[in-house]
């Protein structure tokens, strides 16, 4: 029956292969990453290579189902030994994965050097060779990876909740036993499903790299579940055209070197996670940091003049940021755009609009009163709380404010002794220099 | 006499051969609000963990309403320590919400109208339905808190073990919890809490369990939070104890 959906040519048949490994990896994948196993399913597809070399020596016809057996049953052998290890031992996990994928994989390199004819075709289960998975193989995988995807479909909720809150699956009486042997069984099924194509060496990549690059991306379980699938088939599919088209490159590396180069897109330009838009958000910040601090420099140069003239000089504003004036009109433009200052007509000086001198008195109001909270509540000394308040003046939202001046009662002055001024007060017209 | 909510006789556990927690018999009356009170190291952690069956005990029985805790799973709640996951998950609120649900669903059928307004309900009652689409990473310790509470109230039982609750939270949480706590006793639940602050956990509880390594005590606060009994409780490890255990497990 699922001979029809197999491919008659070549390229069909990598194709088809590459998705199914993709979907059914990428499907596990998730789980991997979210339960930190990445290094079990390293130690289960080293695992898995006496039972291929067992599998190509016993099985005269090569079955591939008899392989595929012997190849999961020499799995989860493995991952058992691994868990035994740790619950006889003092080892943890780390230790006890090594111990395991070294042994295994060593086993089963020197059983095939001894047998040498038998199983000519190893190095495809190595590192991978799309061009040598044939319609039988493709029936088994194909298979398997429905398998898979019915029963992470069925056992999707239960399964997240193991991985997320062991201790309360328990409570709510889920045979937590059971549910993380299926997990285990499962993994192993899936890297042998992708072990003709990628390899035994790289499985784990095409298990890992396409889940990581998925949770980068979002927050939502399911989505998470979908991309990794995804860019599992995506990684497949131009692996195994690019090997294909190229002989001599096995395929396992190529899938491998997709799959990391989506991980590095998605590293750069992921909208939340990603570096590109952490680098973007801090730059913004800085940005307003910058202009804030502006503000508030007319605002205390205005203060120091006692508020008696209505214009400062862009110069003076310079000597007091002690920066370039270049440098300082630059901030004054932006300050413009956004509707904070405006420009005398030469050009020379500025004067804060009303909007301007709301927000600076509020960043004053907010360096004083964290100031004041600190040194009051904290006890912090005097000459320590300046370059906190630096910082906490530009994030105060008005909630935090109202709770600092409740706390506080309301003050009217600073540690230093400068007032604290009241924007809410001016936005009824006591502002200095208010336009009639 | 009623059923008691909760039972254990000789509950024993033991860490790699060495027992953390000796023989403890506790019979706690429904519609009483337990703290669980002890030094580092006491084994509070433990004891609700060994009733629930999350660590294994060596030794005794657990008893919720009078049937093995098996049978009567559904009618207990817990509420792990905070620290005890992972909260970079990709679930949101709502979704952990819904997990108190579960137990009733059984392993394949999925949550419908009904377990949604339950678990939007527990929510609210903790004043955290606003926040049902946010990523659980995205909120602070005492909201996290208070969804683990959520998930616990959505499960509806009749007995909740809680563990640390009040650990990292702040003040308005904390006010919070109590009031909820509080307000669950009035409806017939049966409460124990882990808790850590002795000054608070006479005015919280009405009963309380002195607990290092063994029961030291179990009863009314008026009867049980006494300077000799506090003592008794805090004053060191049992050294003796301890040492033998040790060489126990040596052997």
């Amino acid at each position: 029956m699922l001979d029809v959906l197999i491919p008659s040519s070549g390229a069909g048949k990598a194709i088809l292969a590459a998705i199914l490994l993709g979907a059914g990896c990428g499907l596990l994948g998730c789980f991997v990453v979210l339960r930190r196993v990445a290094l079990m399913g390293d130690a289960i597809s080293h695992a898995v290579l006496p039972g291929v070399v067992a599998g190509l020596i016993y099985s005269p016809d090569r079955s591939p189902i008899f392989i595929f057996l012997c190849a999961a049953a020499a799995g989860l052998v493995g991952a058992g030994l691994v868990r035994a290890l740790m619950a006889t031992t003092r080892l943890k996990s780390d230790a006890a994965l090594g111990i395991i994928l070294a042994s295994f994989f060593a086993l089963g390199i020197v059983w095939q050097s001894r047998n040498q004819q038998e199983t000519v075709g190893v190095m495809n289960f190595l590192f991978g060779n799309v061009g040598s998975i044939d319609s039988s193989d493709l029936r088994m995988m194909m298979m398997t990876t429905s398998l898979l995807c019915v029963m992470v479909f069925f056992l999707k909720r239960p399964l997240l909740v193991v991985s997320f809150d062991e201790g309360f699956a328990r409570g709510l009486g889920y045979p937590v036993k059971i549910l993380n042997g299926v997990f285990y069984f499962m993994l192993t099924f899936s890297v042998v499903v992708a072990l003709q194509a990628v390899g035994v060496v790289l499985v784990s990549a095409i298990l890992i790299t396409p889940a990581a690059a998925a949770y980068l991306l979002t927050d939502r379980f399911e989505k998470m579940l979908l991309l990794s699938m995804g860019f599992g088939i995506f990684a497949g599919i131009v692996g195994g055209v690019i090997s294909a088209g190229i002989s001599q490159i096995p395929t396992g590396p190529v899938i491998t070197l997709a799959a990391s180069a989506i991980f590095g897109v998605v590293y750069f330009v992921a909208p939340r996670h990603g570096v590109l838009a952490k680098l973007l958000r801090t730059s913004k910040r800085r940005r307003i940091v910058m202009r804030e601090n502006t503000l508030k420099a007319i605002y205390q140069i205005q203060e120091a003049e006692g508020f008696a003239y209505e214009d400062v000089s862009v110069i003076m504003l310079a000597q007091k940021r002690r920066q370039t004036e270049e440098a300082v009109r630059k901030r004054c433009a932006s300050l413009l755009k956004h509707g904070l200052v405006e420009f005398s007509e030469d050009g020379i000086s500025l004067h804060l609009t009303s909007p301007g001198w709301k927000r600076a008195m509020e960043l004053v109001r907010n360096h004083r009163l964290w100031e004041l909270y600190l040194t009051n509540e904290a006890d912090y000394a005097e000459d320590h709380v300046h370059d906190d308040a630096e910082k906490i003046e530009h994030i105060l939202g008005p909630n935090m404010v109202r709770q600092l001046e409740q706390e506080l009662d309301f003050p009217e002055l600073d540690p230093h002794g400068k007032p604290i001024p009241q924007p809410q007060l001016a936005m009824q017209g006591l502002e200095p220099f208010s336009t009639p | 006499m009623a059923t008691p909510a909760l039972e254990t006789h000789d509950l024993t556990v033991t860490y790699h051969k060495r027992p953390v927690l000796y023989g403890v018999d506790v019979t706690v009356p429904e519609g009483s609000l337990v703290g669980i009170i002890g030094p580092n190291g006491a084994g509070k952690s433990t004891l609700i963990k060994s009733i629930m069956g999350v660590v294994p005990s060596s030794g005794g029985w657990v008893k919720v309403f009078g049937k093995s805790l098996k049978e009567n799973l559904h009618r207990v709640g817990y509420v792990p320590q905070r620290e005890s996951v992972d909260w970079d998950f990709p679930v949101t609120v709502m979704d952990v919400a819904l997990m108190g649900t579960y137990g009733r669903l059984g392993l394949f059928r999925r949550p419908g109208k009904e377990e949604k307004r339950r678990a939007s309900e527990a929510l609210e009652k903790v004043g955290m339905l606003p926040y049902s689409n946010r990523q659980i990473g995205n909120l602070s310790g005492g909201q996290q808190q208070r969804v683990f509470l959520a998930r616990a109230l959505a499960q509806d039982s009749d007995l909740y073990l809680m563990d640390e609750p009040f650990a990292g939270v702040d003040a308005a949480t904390e006010a919070a919890i109590i009031a909820l706590l509080k307000e669950m006793r009035e409806r017939g639940k049966t409460v124990l809490v882990v808790h850590h602050d002795l000054q608070s956990a006479s005015e919280y509880f009405d009963r309380l369990l002195l607990l290092n390594m063994r029961l030291v005590a179990f009863g009314k606060v008026k009867d049980v939070f006494t300077p000799e009994l506090l003592q008794k409780t805090y004053g060191g490890r049992l050294t003796l104890l301890s040492e033998v255990a040790d060489r126990a497990a040596k052997l």
